[in-house]
């Protein structure tokens, strides 16, 4: 008996992805719940398990292809017995039912310099899980325009035929004064040139941040922090704390921590923009933006404000690791109500970092650097950072902000007042 | 005897009784005042549905005597009036008596009687057996109508010279019969009769028929309706009708003024319109403004000028139309239980019973050049439509506008049988924001006469398959 192989759900606002690459080839030996193929959605990779015991009988969608949840993948013959998959490259074919093209290619297929037919063909079919009505799908497919990312004006939002077309006429519109100003010569640079197709989290980061700078009236306010209290208490502690809880005592965490005694202070921050509403979150769900070969994502720390340092901290080791390594689920990157970034871990003396939307506000961390202060009227050398916080004005008040990135400030000069909850 | 309700809605026709329903739905108190005795208002007693019943009778009977030996179909067929009578009047019976079904469902008391607002708040109801009734209310909600209008000099009597309700049971077929008004229910009764054997004039005050129609549509309704023998006199008016021994001679004048000439005629239709229905109510003196025409001026939630009193339907501006009424009563009642109510005007499809059909929705063509929209037009004749040939109904044609830029269908206008049926497929559509490629990108059953639509559809963007 044949069983379809799926696109499984991959989260609520996750409605397609693009075959990364196939494990097994046609014809293969699967155990049920195996890995048999990778997914690649808009932030992580996911593994499609074998539904059943068998052999992989059709594989119908190769990699490159963009893919609906709900998509068949292809066939596995249940029960029945395959070719060895520890010896695939011996004799690949053998076994196949049938003489299917060549199985996907190995890793980096997803950056395949042209599509293959099928991620044209392919790409919201009825299956799709959120309906689009018939004209936007044939302007997604030929436009490669995600109505996901078009301000719907139909009933409930519904993206229409004219939000597609005007979305489009903007697009054509924008780049061109940027083409024609380029100071380049009169010299064809195509040959010197080369053109890679974004990756799908590179869109989505893409359109993610602009849809923030679009949507947020967004702003940034800056302040300073001394290290030296927060330094002192780490290198005391640095080696019991890394002994009794397994993990390291970083700087994040103290800043976590800062924070939420800061969102709890001024809780606009912790809220967000809902049509005409605005939702105030007494939950704090902290993400921290991880930087990975690929791109930016933004694991999020739940309940943060009820997570000890070494929880917290835990967590954020936990999730830098799996984040580098693709293997972050979909629900840990969904739902924060604030966020911190870290540019200092790359040198960064100062940044005004794009809020997560629909947060409200993001805290930027940089370099920690020693420079000289006038303390008590003597000049002193500080460990000092920058401190940023950019923030969305149509919720947050000037005087909220500045009052929320000195309460940030307080907290790490002084932490005391973090166990003094003062 | 006093009783208090959340709401009380007067007038028990499409408006009111689905006000009184939806009231029942969302758990308020409510009652249906209706006067006539029979609930279901003009619409079910002497309008659409006996209406109906009569075009549907006289069409199988034209059938009969003009199509039938095209299919190869020989009979001999006679008319039985009081038999078609007796089906009218047995459908309008049990549709009445499940109006009332309905009000008992939602728990709703229906009460036959007379109603007047004393107060905001307070009705008295003349019941039938002389007492009253008096009722405490939170809400009153008007839903009384529309009653016929007449031609200064011309007085209906309801037996030569009637209204829409005497033209529905005219006790022969008139030789000949004069229709006043050249509007959908001067059309369709005209029909009924021009089917049954009379020679039917419609006199017209207004250059063309069906005015608020689409042009293009009226002027190829009027082609159809004249090849079938219906006569027309255009931009004409009638100034006054006499008895003579030989039936009635009708004084007939140019709508500009000049010569006057004289028609005979056996009967006289009075079908130039309806008016709002606010007479007795009592609500100029508790100060419920109206504007000229004496409808109830409202705001967007059916608000009147008084708290408390709200009003939806014929009563108030719009089309007079049965569903309009019907929308309404539920956003209303939506609003009166503080949820958020809402009717969309330009998605609200109008449809003439005649054979073929007329229906539409949305903009005409005139009002969008008016308002200075870019549109797009596609149209489809039923000549090219399959099931249109082999039901012998080729008539007419189906026409989508669509906005020039957006592709957003703004109007469909369709003269074909059926398009009464067919019309809420783009009714849908408008209500959706779909584009006319949204239409021509739906499967649509082969053969039907509901391709045209969408081959129409694809006309708006110029890729028409079938023609």
């Amino acid at each position: 008996m044949s069983i379809e192989i799926k696109v499984p759900a991959m989260g609520e606002s996750v409605t397609e992805a693009t075959v990364a690459r196939w494990f097994k080839k046609e014809g293969e030996a699967v155990k049920r719940d195996e890995p048999i193929l990778e997914l690649e959605t808009d932030k992580v990779t996911v593994e499609v398990p074998a539904p059943a015991d068998g052999a992989i009988e059709s594989i119908s969608v190769q990699a490159g292809a963009t893919v609906q949840v709900g998509t068949i993948l292809g066939q596995i013959a249940e029960g029945k017995a395959g070719s060895a998959s520890a010896a695939p490259a011996s004799n690949p074919q053998a076994a196949a039912p049938k003489p299917a093209a060549p199985a996907a290619a190995p890793p980096p297929a997803p950056v395949a310099p042209k599509p293959v037919p099928q991620a044209v063909a392919q790409p919201l079919t009825p299956q799709a899980a959120a309906p689009v009505m018939p004209s936007v799908r044939r302007i997604a497919e030929e436009s490669g325009l995600n109505p996901a990312s078009v301000a719907g004006t139909g009933r409930d939002g519904r993206v229409l035929k004219g939000d597609m077309l005007s979305a489009l006429e903007s697009r054509a519109a924008a780049p061109r004064p940027a083409v024609a100003a380029a100071p380049s010569g009169p010299r064809a640079n195509a040959a010197r040139e080369e053109r890679v197709t974004m990756t799908r989290l590179r869109k989505t980061i893409a359109l993610r941040l602009k849809e923030s700078q679009n949507t947020a009236a967004m702003l940034t306010t800056f302040n300073e922090v001394d290290m030296t209290a927060v330094m002192a208490l780490r290198s005391e502690y640095k080696d019991s704390f890394e002994k009794k809880h397994g993990v390291r005592l970083g700087f994040m965490g103290f800043f976590v921590k800062a924070c939420i005694a800061a969102l709890k202070d001024i809780p606009n921050v912790n809220a967000e923009i809902e049509g005409d509403d605005v939702v105030y979150k007494n939950y704090y769900d902290i993400g921290i933006a991880v930087s990975t070969e690929k791109g930016l994502v933004v694991p999020v720390v739940r309940d943060a404000d009820r997570l000890s340092l070494a929880g917290i901290e835990a967590s954020i080791t936990d999730y830098g690791t799996r984040a580098r390594d693709g293997k972050l689920k979909i629900e840990e990157l969904q739902g924060g109500t604030f966020s911190i970034t870290n540019g200092g871990v790359f040198g960064s003396l100062m940044s005004t970092p794009i809020i997560n939307a629909p947060q409200s506000g993001i805290l930027g961390m940089h370099k920690i650097q020693p420079r000289p202060m006038a303390i008590d009227g003597k000049v002193e050398i500080r460990p000092m950072m920058y401190l940023a916080l950019s923030y969305d004005h149509r919720l947050v008040d000037g005087r909220e902000a500045v009052t929320f990135l000195v309460r940030v400030k307080e907290n790490i000069e002084d932490p005391e007042r973090l166990l003094l909850d003062v | 005897m006093a009783d208090s309700f959340d709401v009380v809605v007067i007038g028990g026709g499409p408006g009111g009784y689905n006000a009184a329903i939806r009231a029942g739905q969302l758990g308020l108190t409510s009652a249906c005042i209706d006067k006539r005795g029979a609930f279901g208002g003009t619409c079910l007693n002497v309008g659409c549905i006996p209406s109906k019943a009569l075009l549907h009778a006289s069409h199988l009977y034209d059938e009969a005597l003009t199509e039938f030996p095209k299919l190869g179909i020989k009979a001999t067929v006679e008319l039985d009036l009081p038999g078609m009578m007796a089906h009218k009047t047995k459908v309008v019976g049990e549709l009445t008596r499940g109006v009332e079904f309905l009000l008992k469902k939602a728990k709703s008391e229906a009460i036959v009687g007379e109603a007047h607002i004393d107060a905001p708040g307070q009705i008295t109801v003349k019941l039938k057996d002389g007492s009253t009734r008096s009722i405490a209310v939170k809400n009153i909600v008007i839903a009384s109508g529309s009653d016929i209008m007449t031609v200064p000099g011309v007085t209906v009597d309801e037996e030569t010279i009637v209204s829409s309700t005497g033209a529905l049971s005219l006790k022969q077929v008139p030789k000949r019969l004069l229709v006043v008004g050249g509007g959908y229910i001067g059309l369709e009764l005209g029909s009924v009769w021009r089917r049954l054997g009379s020679e039917v004039t419609v006199v017209e005050f207004l250059d063309r028929i069906t005015p608020g129609l689409d042009g293009e549509i009226g002027k190829n309704f009027q082609r159809v309706l004249s090849k079938q023998g219906m006569k027309f006199q255009l931009s004409t008016k009638v100034v006054g009708v006499e008895k003579t021994s030989n039936g009635l001679s009708v004084t007939l004048e140019p709508a500009q003024g000049g010569a006057q000439t004289k028609i005979e005629t056996d009967i006289v239709l009075v079908s130039i319109g309806r008016k709002a229905y606010t007479e007795n109510l009592g609500l100029i003196s508790i100060g419920v403004k109206v504007d000229p025409r004496g409808r109830v001026i409202t705001d967007a939630h059916y608000k009147s000028s008084v708290p408390g009193i709200w009003a939806i339907g014929d009563v108030r501006e719009g089309a007079m139309l049965a569903h309009k009424a019907e929308d309404e009563a539920v956003a209303c009642i939506e609003n009166i239980a503080g949820k958020s109510g809402h009717v969309n005007y330009d998605a609200i499809p109008a449809v003439v019973y005649t054979a073929p059909e007329v229906a539409s929705v949305g903009k005409t063509e005139e009002e969008l050049k008016t308002a200075g929209v870019a549109y797009k037009v596609g149209k489809f004749p039923f000549t090219a439509n399959a099931r249109a040939k082999t039901i012998a109904a080729t008539d007419g044609f189906a026409k989508i506008i669509a906005d020039a830029k957006t592709d957003r269908v703004l109007g469909a206008h369709i003269l074909g049988a059926n398009a009464g049926e067919m019309i809420s497929e783009v009714a849908l559509a408008i209500e959706f924001g779909a584009a006319s490629e949204d239409i021509a990108r739906t499967s649509h059953p082969h053969p039907t006469l509901s391709e045209a639509i969408r081959q129409a559809s694809m006309g708006v963007e110029g890729w028409t398959m079938q023609m």
